[in-house]
C-alpha cells in the first residue's frame, strides 16, 4: 500500500492539467469548474454513506444497545449499564462458545496455512496444463459453507458417515464426531480448511513466483538443499502474504457461523454446546431468546476477542519471521 | 505487476553468498531483477520441468477437492437406504437424481423461489458493486482532491472491520424500514464494499493513462461522461474479475440473509438449511439440493475459473 498520491505518467503538470477547463465564458465555466471540484467527492460519496449506515452506525448502535434492556419485539427498555455484560460473562455457554470458537479457529487456521504453503510449493514449478491445476485447488470455494458443511456433516456421520467406515475397515472404532467436543471441532475445522486451503494456496503462490530466483541460485552455490531453502528463502520471503492470509482469516475464523450452524439439524450448537460458537451463540440469543441487549454485549465481547488475538498474531508472526524487518510495511516495487 | 516483499532480501541464513551481495549491492539492480523475475512469462523461467512425483501429490491435492462434490451427486443419486446400507457409496452414480431432484421442488421448502431470489440478489450486487467501486476508484486513482490520502486509507481500514457484529443494530434498521423478509435488506447492506473500491483503486492506478482523460477533458468531455467512455471500458479486466468474486460472495452468503429474510422469502443456501430441518433423515433428497445449488457456480467456474485464479494471484500480489 503506497502513496497514491504522484501519478506515474505524463509529467508534472498531468495533476493540474486536469484541473483545468476548456475556456468558456459564464454559467458553463462555472459549472464545469464545479463539475471538476465536486466530482470526485460525488463519486466515492456512495461507499462513504453506505458504510456510514450499514457498517460504522449499527457497530456504535451495538454498544448502545448492549446497555440497555432490549427485547425483538418490546423494543427499547430501560438502561442497565453493563448489566448485560455482567450477566454475559457469567453464563456457562458464553464461556463454551469462546473454548469453541478459538479451538475451531486454530484447528482450521494452523494446518489451513501449513498446507497451503506445501500446496503452493508444489505449485511453483514449471508444470504442464499450470490453470488447470490451479483450478483444480480453487473448486471448494464456490461451494457454499452452508453445502460444505451438508456434505461434510454426513462424511462424518457418526453411523452411516463414510469416514466412520473407512476407520472401521481398517480396525479402527468409529469416533463419535457428532458427540464429543474435540472430534466436532476436528469435524468443523475440515470444512473450513475444504473451502479455504485451495484460496490462500494461490495468494500464497503468487508471491511465491514473486521472489527473485536468484536468491535460490545463491542458497544452493552456499550448499542449501531443497528443504533448507524453502525455510530460509521462501518463508522469510513470503511474510507479508503469510501475514496478510493469517489476517483475514482471523478475522473471518473467529466470526465462524455457517458451518457449525449446520452441523445437525437443530442448529443450536450440539446437546451439550459442544460446538456451539460465538456467533451462533449471539444468533441464539438474539433471535431466539429475543434478547438484543444480550446479544449486542456478546457481539462487543466478540469484537473485543477478535482484536486480542489479532493483536497476539500480529506480535506472534513479527517475531518468527524475521528480525530486521521490523515496522517496515509490505513494499511495492514494480509499477 | 507489482512485487511485494522485495526489501527482505538480506533474511537468508548464514553468510550471505557472492550472488547475495551483488544482487543486493544496489537498490536499483534489485528492483529491475526483482521486476524481471516477478512478470509472469519469467516465472520459473530457468527450471526444468518437474518430475512425475509433483504431478501425483498434485493429481491428490485435487481429488481431494473434487472428491466431496461427487460424493454429495453419489448420495443424490441413490436413497435413504442405500445410503444407510452403504456408508461408502459406489464410485458409479445411482439412478434417483432426477426423482430426488423433483422430491426437492416438491417439497415443502420453496427450493424454486430461492433459485430466484439468489440469482437476483448475485445478480445486481455484482453490477452495483462493480459500478460504485469503479466510480470511487477512478475518482481515488485519478482524480485530485483535499482529503484523498486520508480517505482511501479509511477505506483499506474498513475491510478490516467485522461488520458481522453489527446484526443487532442492523436488523433494527431493517425492522424500522419493514424490509425484513424482503430482498433489498440483503442487497442494500451490499451495494458497494471496500474491499472493491480498494481493488479499483489499485487497478486503475496503472491502467488508465492520464493522457486520456486529459485528451477527452481538452474535448470538453465532462467528468461523468470522462467516467463513463474513458474509465470504464480500461477498468474491464478488473471488473470482471469484481463481479465474479461479488458473485460468489453473494450466492455462498448465509449468515446476514438468514437472519433478515427468514423462512418464506429464502435464497438458496436458507432453503438448504430448510430442508436439513425437514428432511434430516433423507440424506439421498439433502444433497439433490446440495447439488442443484452448486451445479450453477460450477458452471460459472467452468467459464470463469481462470479470471478467478487471476483475480486471486493479482490480488495477493498487490496486496
Amino acid at each position: 500500500m503506497t502513496s497514491t498520491r504522484t501519478p506515474n505518467v505524463a509529467g508534472p503538470t498531468a495533476g493540474d492539467e486536469l484541473a483545468r477547463t476548456p475556456r468558456r465564458a459564464g454559467f458553463s465555466q462555472t459549472l464545469g469548474r464545479w463539475d471538476v471540484k465536486l466530482s470526485p467527492y460525488l463519486y466515492i460519496s456512495p461507499f462513504f454513506l453506505l458504510f456510514i449506515v450499514v457498517g460504522l452506525f449499527p457497530l456504535f448502535y451495538t454498544a448502545f444497545v448492549s446497555v440497555h434492556q432490549w427485547g425483538l419485539l418490546k423494543g427499547q427498555g430501560d438502561y442497565v449499564g453493563l448489566e448485560n455484560f455482567t450477566t454475559v460473562l457469567q453464563q456457562e455457554i458464553f464461556w463454551k462458545s469462546v473454548r469453541n470458537t478459538i479451538s475451531i479457529f486454530l484447528l482450521s487456521s494452523i494446518p489451513q496455512i501449513a498446507i497451503a504453503l506445501v500446496i503452493a510449493a508444489i505449485l511453483d514449478a514449471n508444470l504442464r496444463a499450470k490453470t488447470f491445476w490451479r483450478m483444480g485447488v480453487l473448486v471448494p470455494y464456490v461451494v457454499a459453507p452452508v453445502a460444505v458443511a451438508l456434505i461434510f456433516g454426513q462424511m462424518f456421520a457418526d453411523q452411516s458417515g463414510i469416514i466412520n467406515q473407512v476407520l472401521r475397515n481398517i480396525g479402527l472404532e468409529g469416533v463419535r464426531w457428532h458427540a464429543e467436543v474435540f472430534p466436532s471441532h476436528v469435524a468443523i475445522a475440515t470444512m473450513v480448511n475444504f473451502r479455504w486451503t485451495g484460496y490462500n494456496t494461490l495468494i500464497l503462490l503468487a508471491a511465491m513466483q514473486a521472489i527473485p530466483r536468484d536468491l535460490y541460485e545463491a542458497a544452493l552455490i552456499d550448499g542449501a538443499g531443497r528443504l533448507r531453502q524453502f525455510f530460509s528463502v521462501t518463508i522469510p520471503m513470503l511474510r507479508p502474504a503469510i501475514i496478510f492470509v493469517i489476517i483475514t482469516s482471523t478475522i473471518g475464523g473467529l466470526q465462524i457461523f455457517d458451518e457449525p450452524r449446520m452441523f445437525d439439524q437443530d442448529g443450536r450448537g450440539g446437546s451439550d454446546q459442544q460446538y456451539l460458537t460465538v456467533t451462533n451463540y449471539i444468533y441464539q440469543v438474539g433471535w431466539a431468546q429475543k434478547n438484543f441487549g444480550r446479544a449486542a454485549a456478546v457481539a462487543w465481547l466478540l469484537f473485543l476477542i477478535i482484536v486480542i488475538i489479532g493483536i497476539v498474531n500480529y506480535l506472534i508472526t513479527r517475531r518468527i519471521s524475521s528480525e530486521n524487518q521490523g515496522g517496515k510495511k509490505r513494499k511495492k516495487v514494480g509499477a | 505487476m507489482s512485487v511485494m516483499g522485495a526489501g527482505a532480501g538480506g533474511e537468508m541464513g548464514g553468510a550471505p553468498s557472492v550472488a547475495a551481495i551483488e544482487q543486493f549491492a544496489g537498490k536499483g539492480a534489485a528492483r529491475s531483477a526483482a521486476r524481471r523475475r516477478g512478470r509472469p512469462g519469467a516465472e520459473g523461467g530457468t527450471q526444468r520441468r518437474p518430475s512425475w512425483i509433483t504431478y501425483v501429490l498434485l493429481t491428490i491435492v485435487v481429488i481431494i477437492s473434487f472428491y466431496p462434490l461427487y460424493y454429495a451427486f453419489l448420495l443424490a443419486s441413490s436413497t435413504a437406504p442405500d445410503i444407510a446400507r452403504h456408508p461408502i457409496p459406489s464410485l458409479v452414480p445411482g439412478t434417483h437424481f432426477f426423482d430426488n431432484v423433483s422430491r426437492v421442488l416438491e417439497s415443502g421448502v420453496p427450493f424454486t423461489q430461492a433459485v430466484i431470489n439468489s440469482v437476483i440478489i448475485a445478480v445486481v450486487m455484482s453490477l452495483s458493486v462493480v459500478l460504485f467501486s469503479t466510480l470511487a476508484g477512478f475518482s481515488f486513482a485519478k482524480l485530485r482532491f483535499r482529503g484523498r490520502g486520508p480517505l482511501l486509507v479509511f477505506v483499506i481500514a474498513t475491510t478490516a472491520v467485522p461488520t458481522q457484529l453489527g446484526v443487532v443494530p442492523l436488523f433494527l434498521v431493517m425492522k424500522q424500514l419493514h424490509w425484513i423478509g424482503q430482498l433489498q435488506a440483503v442487497i442494500v447492506p451490499g451495494l458497494v464494499t471496500a474491499f472493491g473500491v480498494f481493488w479499483m483503486t489499485q487497478y486503475l492506478e496503472q491502467a488508465l493513462p492520464y493522457e486520456l482523460i486529459e485528451a477527452a477533458r481538452v474535448d470538453g468531455a465532462s467528468m461523468l461522461r470522462t467516467f463513463w467512455s474513458i474509465a470504464l471500458p480500461a477498468a474491464r479486466p478488473a471488473a470482471t474479475m469484481l463481479a465474479l468474486f461479488t458473485f460468489v460472495a453473494s450466492w455462498t452468503n448465509y449468515f446476514w440473509p438468514f437472519i433478515v429474510l427468514g423462512s418464506k422469502n429464502p435464497t438458496l443456501p436458507i432453503a438448504l438449511q430448510q430442508l436439513q430441518a425437514a428432511y434430516f433423515k433423507d440424506m439421498s433428497l439433502i444433497m439433490a439440493g446440495v447439488v442443484l445449488s452448486v451445479i450453477p457456480l460450477l458452471i460459472l467456474f467452468v467459464i470463469a475459473g481462470r479470471q478467478l485464479v487471476a483475480g486471486i494471484m493479482q490480488g495477493a500480489v498487490k496486496g
